[in-house]
């Protein structure tokens, strides 16, 4: 992180030592809290079925068995067509939602566009009044025929007020002088915002495009809204989804493996389903987390 | 020109379903279409009210927020003012990762660890129990219990999420204030108390703002993936405003309830912000949102 806003005590009087050990306990004690119950998930998973139906689940598995990721991987067309929905919507959303969020932020914090307070406003209302559910709903399967179609998943993540706003508030730090500048040697408003201001804002767009993807990776209700049970691949949330809350869809996928239903290791394979679905943004985690940090803390400095 | 793709994004998702609360006053009719139903005008509004459940999902969403709103900023702020406080750099470094975490992964997967803590059969807290010789519990039975776990939930996904934006307020803190004090002889508490609160105010004043304005939209993901879309025993706790628009639609087929109640909440909803904006404008001006 950046630097410490007390690089060192001038003395350490006993109440700051007290709060100094009450800090390291309680926060030592949270991020445990927060580990935990992931190394349940995991150890869960390696747990031979009968234990779980004989002791719980447990931290440690008691007995080490692989058999539920056997399963998980037996057809292992239905996880991987699930992976491939989802990393598609996850990456096209990005790309093309991250393009015009950037854009209608830079236009809107243009000093030049006079428009800019209205269409702000515009934007900004949604958050405060909306149709509900039901319309939309009816609008986007009906009017729009967008049921059993990734579009549906796709198309109502792209833009959000929040990322706009955010996005607005990064761009204002770039001198407009910039865009002036540009504009008396001939180049057009698109080509000053792709060749001047995108390259510019790379840590504006690491941190919006991160929201973004986190998102769609993570998206589940839409899919859920409007993408039905018997289409064959669905974005890996709702297939996790699906595995954890319906015995049928554990029936159907153990069916096209060949094992018998009473083998089929019911509790540990949704634990195992839940690792193979999240395992990669965990892994990732560490790398990205760092543009996270970045971009909250320079939003919350702006206020 | 380059805000065209996003005015016509919200002005087909935003906008165009917003006509579409005229279901509120007609008895829907799938043949017929949302504007050839036969309008009953304030019906299904006074079914809600009589019935209860107005009342019930309004109580319930607003207490739900509440609690996430101070108890959340107030844990956040905590923690921020803890990792301040902390000296050694990795232990902070490693800390702050993993707190972040529950952040990152699905609700479907924190659905998922609750059943691992919680189911009667199989869970990690009967196996304490019973191990310890005490009767299992029946959690997901138990309207009473649920409030507590809800908000329990919430606060571990959003906290380390959250302490990062007050921790990076407090490294916005002027560092010889701070020294100066120490000189003068304050200790830690002290330079809590004095120092990095007030300084803390006004971040906080507008994320509870932000937050108020969302007072009666309830967390539907989080909600709905620990309590299970049926569990009618447990709705007197647990049904918020988003969970009685879904089930309405989804189970029963009432598209004009859910518009009724979604009406209801939007409107409501809108007078709240504006209040809340109207008041912290009158206490202090700079703060407000518009």
């Amino acid at each position: 992180m950046q630097g410490e806003v007390v690089r060192k005590s001038i003395r350490s009087d006993g109440t700051s030592l007290f709060v100094r050990g009450f800090g390291y306990a309680f926060i030592g004690l949270f991020s445990l809290g927060c580990l935990i119950p992931f190394l349940l998930v995991l150890g869960t998973s390696f747990t031979k079925e009968s234990e779980i139906v004989k002791h719980g689940f447990n931290l440690w598995p008691r007995i080490f068995s692989t058999f539920a990721y056997k399963i998980v991987f037996e057809n292992p067309n239905l996880i991987i067509g699930s992976y491939v929905v989802t990393i598609g919507i996850t990456v096209v959303g990005t790309l093309v939602g991250l393009f015009l969020v950037a854009m209608t932020g830079y236009a809107l914090q243009r000093p030049d566009f006079e428009q800019r307070n209205k269409i702000s406003f515009f934007i900004y209302f949604t958050t405060l009044f909306s149709g509900g559910l039901v319309p939309f709903y009816l609008l986007v399967k009906q009017y729009l025929g967008l049921g059993d179609n990734y579009l549906a998943v796709l198309l109502p993540g792209l833009m959000s007020p929040f990322l706009i706003i955010m996005m607005k508030s990064f761009t204002k730090s770039i001198p407009h002088a910039i865009t002036e500048s540009a504009k008396i040697d001939g180049a057009g408003d698109f080509t000053i915002f792709t060749r001047l201001i995108l390259p510019m804002a790379a840590p504006a767009l690491a941190t919006i495009g991160l929201f973004i993807a986190l998102g769609y990776w993570n998206e589940w209700y839409n899919a859920m809204l409007f993408l039905s049970a018997d289409m064959k691949y669905r974005p890996l949330q709702l297939f996790l989804y699906g595995v954890v809350t319906s015995a049928d869809f554990i029936k159907n996928s153990s069916a096209s493996s060949n094992v018998p239903l009473r083998d089929v290791p019911l509790e540990s394979m949704k634990m195992a389903t839940a690792v193979v679905a999240t395992g990669p943004v965990i892994l990732f985690y560490p790398f990205i987390q760092r543009y996270f940090i970045q971009g909250i803390t320079v939003g919350a400095v702006k206020g | 020109m380059m805000c065209v793709p996003a005015i016509l994004f919200f002005a087909v998702f935003a906008y165009l379903p917003m006509p579409g609360l005229y279901l509120a006053f007609v008895k829907y009719n799938y043949t017929d279409g949302i504007f050839k139903s036969a309008f009953v005008g304030w019906d299904n509004f006074r079914f809600l009210v009589m019935t209860g459940d107005l009342w019930r999902l309004t109580f319930n969403t607003i207490s739900y927020n509440l609690a996430f709103i101070l108890l959340g900023n107030c844990l956040q702020i905590f923690v921020a003012i803890l990792l301040n406080e902390l000296r050694k750099k990795w232990f902070k470094k490693v800390s702050q990762t993993i707190m972040f975490l529950p952040f990152f992964i699905s609700i479907v997967i924190v659905g998922l660890i609750a059943y691992n803590i919680l189911s009667y059969d199989y869970g990690l807290l009967n196996g304490i129990l019973k191990s310890l010789g005490a009767d299992p519990v029946k959690t997901y039975s138990n309207p009473h219990v649920w409030p507590f776990i809800i908000v329990i939930t919430y606060l571990w996904q959003t906290t380390g999420y959250g302490s990062i934006v007050y921790f990076a307020a407090i490294m916005g803190l002027d560092s010889e204030v701070v020294e100066a004090s120490e000189i003068d002889g304050a200790n830690a508490l002290q330079r809590i108390r004095y120092i990095v609160l007030p300084w803390l105010k006004p971040t906080f004043i507008i994320l509870l703002l932000f937050s108020l304005g969302g007072v009666l939209r309830g967390n539907f993901g989080l909600i709905y993936n620990l309590v299970g879309a049926n569990n009618t025993v447990l709705y007197p706790t647990t049904d918020i405003i988003e969970t009685y628009v879904f089930r309405s639609m989804f189970n029963n087929f009432n598209f004009s309830m859910g518009s009724a109640v979604s009406l209801y909440q939007s409107v409501f909803g809108f007078i709240v912000v504006i209040t809340a904006n109207w008041l912290v404008k009158k206490a202090s001006p700079d703060n407000s949102l518009f």
